[in-house]
């Protein structure tokens, strides 16, 4: 099986997240008058994480608009172009910050396909840095993304890698549906393979980054690269482990878990977002609901972050959210027979 | 492209915009009087009658009636040219009407069946009519002010020279997503006219137990958008005030906003216990203020239309509701199967 997208694996060239981000709203920008940009120093000062970077001198500010500092009024001005046809695409600064959005993203954008019986759709997109690692405690450090899974008529993904966060972004932008990604904080400076072209990576699919056969690690975001380095670890130990990057999490790509469930017979779910009520919480009923339960040889296992508020300190930080060492050790203790 | 000569917005506006008052309404022809007259009675014969069919189990969940309201949304549509977008909340059966949206698919989305505009699944509160520019049908109290600011963000962005007319009543415009409307709206110049339809109650609250600020058409003030209170139980007075809103919006010059001074005289929703208001209030609107009246008495004493000619109106407004109603009692259910469409999967 192989471990990387072939399209990624035959293209040279490497782009950081937050570039090939940038060139995945480029090209839709360059291919659709419709598609523009909306958020908070999205602009003149290129996005606070530098997302946008130039775009606004490529495209002018008619399409790159730097918003009021107004997450409810934009959200629900884009939802109200997105209803007209266009394809807004919307930067919350932080993540957090989409709570002052939900009512507009839940109430409106979530519903109107379905309550207006198919009259409109909303193809917008909602582009959410998000996670922890950077210092900036309770407000600024959140995983929000299950709260959006649980609303019908959305979609969610958490792309981990540049070759992803650039293909599902194009798709999100296609997609006549409200899509939502969070991008990981800590992701934005990784670096990896991009192809050059405009290309697509379809939401719903899980990608598995190894094939193994021990144990299956379920892990989203910068769980999916921890967890992949975890699982160069367990190797050495001798546990072969088999990595599953979800990517996306509304819909979720049951099958691709399952059917690793049947083959390793162990199941470690990572994730950073609360491990009460969780992502992780929905793939353990998910499996246990399915055929994939009569495989299990061992209890299912969650690594989530903590339930507490994220803490500015880096010790308390890196304590709150699964660490590289959380997974070598969970899984061991799966693998062992320990769990 | 240079960021500075990208950007169209003119200069921030240095005067402060003085409260406008509405002038004498200008006077209707006669074939104006007798199209208002038609519409507000559309919308008042299928209150009445979606009041009845709620009243026999044929209409569940919320029914917000419009009666009273009529000459607000009549008069407003008078003032706008095919293309011009109307959202609304949830006391909506009006606001579809005049855009020319069948009876029949509105009454028959009250009874929840197959032919209704939602096919059953939005109700009372949720149709939505992209052919004929109506955006909904929004039931949380406000959200359509942002909506209706992003449909003119889009009429900007196209330049295809639409307005966009969003109407709130006097509860939603203590919602805070309606001051980050006005002020996107103004910033960016954008063609919209809000309208914000005073009929005095926020369900049961009346406007001076719930706003520090009752003349609604200074909402805007600080945010230098021009308002005017209007007559809006005055369908001329209405349509003028429209001209006046729209032609700003139309010319580049921002949002302006509508007070509309009207009156519900029925319940807030189906279930109202009407305890905070007296009937003589009600009965004194009904009697001295009808929108409808003003205008059936134009067409008697000044057109001099008889009995008969209003008669005839009236039996094809009856007759046209009564098909709407009978479609509705009778069109089939909907199928299990569309709980699991228009959803992603």
């Amino acid at each position: 099986m192989s471990t990387q997208p072939p399209e990624a694996a035959a293209s040279a060239r490497e782009l950081t997240y937050a570039e090939a981000i940038r060139e995945g709203l480029e090209q839709a920008m360059e291919a659709d008058s419709r598609v523009f940009l909306f958020g908070e120093d999205v602009g003149v000062y290129g996005g606070a994480f530098g997302v946008s970077g130039d775009l606004v001198h490529r495209f002018g500010a008619e399409r790159v608009i730097d918003t009021p500092i107004s997450e409810l009024g934009m959200a629900g001005a884009a939802v109200g172009a997105a209803i007209t046809g266009m394809r807004p695409v919307l930067e919350i600064q932080f993540s957090d910050f989409i709570t002052l959005a939900m009512e507009q993203i839940v109430n409106q954008a979530a519903k109107i396909r379905f309550m207006f019986g198919g009259k409109a759709t909303v193809p917008m997109v909602v582009r959410l840095p998000g996670g922890s690692g950077t210092g900036a405690a309770a407000q600024h450090s959140q995983s929000l993304e299950a709260w959006f899974a649980h609303v019908p008529g959305l979609k969610v993904v958490q792309p981990s890698t540049p070759h992803d966060a650039k293909g599902m972004l194009l798709a999100a932008i296609d997609d006549p549906n409200p899509v939502l990604i969070f991008e990981h904080k800590l992701l934005y400076k990784t670096k990896g393979p991009v192809p050059e072209e405009a290309y697509r990576v379809p939401i719903g699919k899980a990608a598995v980054r190894r094939a193994g056969e021990d144990v299956t690690i379920v892990a989203s975001s910068i769980m999916a690269i921890k967890a992949a380095a975890a699982a160069e670890r367990l190797a050495a130990e001798g546990v072969s482990a088999e990595v599953i990057d979800l990517r996306s999490i509304r819909p979720i790509d049951l099958e691709t878990i399952a059917a690793s469930v049947r083959k390793t017979h162990r199941l470690l779910i990572v994730y950073e977002g609360v491990k009460t009520m969780g992502v992780g919480a929905e793939i353990a009923a998910m499996i246990a609901e399915s055929d994939a339960f009569d495989y299990l040889d061992a209890p299912i296992l969650r690594l989530g972050g903590a339930d507490a508020p994220l803490p500015y300190n880096p010790v308390l930080e890196k304590a709150a959210v699964p660490q590289e060492d959380d997974i070598v050790a969970a899984a061991l203790r799966l693998a062992r027979g320990e769990a | 492209m240079a960021v500075a000569a990208a950007r169209k917005a003119a200069p921030a506006r240095k005067d402060q915009p003085k409260k406008e008052v509405s002038a004498q309404p200008a006077s209707f022809t006669r074939d104006q009087d007798e199209h208002a007259y038609r519409e507000m009675l559309l919308i008042r014969r299928f209150e009445e009658k979606a009041g009845q069919m709620y009243g026999m189990g044929l209409i569940g969940g919320f029914c917000h009636l419009y009666i009273g309201q009529e000459a607000v949304v009549v008069g407003m549509q008078m003032a706008t040219k095919e293309g011009d977008q109307v959202i609304t909340g949830y006391r909506d059966h009006g606001h579809m009407l005049v855009t020319g949206m069948d009876p029949k698919g509105i009454m028959a989305e009250l009874t929840g069946r197959r032919g209704g505009f939602s096919r059953g699944k939005g109700g009372s509160m949720h149709m939505f009519s992209k052919e004929k520019h109506f955006y909904g049908g929004h039931g949380i109290v406000a959200a359509q002010v942002p909506l209706g600011t992003g449909l003119a963000f889009a009429n900007r962005y196209r330049e295809n020279g639409n307005v966009s007319l969003a109407y709130f009543g006097d509860g939603a415009a203590n919602q805070g997503q309606v001051y980050e409307s006005f002020n996107m709206a103004e910033l960016w110049r954008l063609p919209v006219v809000y309208i914000i339809e005073n009929n005095k109650y926020a369900m049961g609250t009346s406007v001076t137990r719930a706003s520090a600020q009752t003349d609604f058409s200074r909402r805007g003030l600080s945010f230098n958008i021009p308002g005017e209170q209007v007559d809006g139980m005055d369908v001329r007075a209405v349509k003028a005030a429209g001209d006046r809103a729209i032609g700003h919006a139309h010319s580049g010059k921002g949002p302006y906003i509508l007070e509309m001074q009207t009156y519900r005289y029925r319940g807030h929703s189906m279930s109202d216990p009407a305890k905070y208001r007296s009937k003589e209030e009600v009965q004194k609107m009904r009697e001295e203020r009808d929108p409808i009246e003003q205008v059936r008495h134009r067409l008697m004493e000044q057109w001099k239309m008889s009995e008969a000619d209003l008669k005839k109106i009236d039996s094809a407004v009856r007759d046209q509701i009564n098909e709407a109603a009978d479609f509705a009692a009778n069109d089939p259910e909907p199928d299990a199967s569309e709980l699991y469409t228009d959803i992603v999967r």
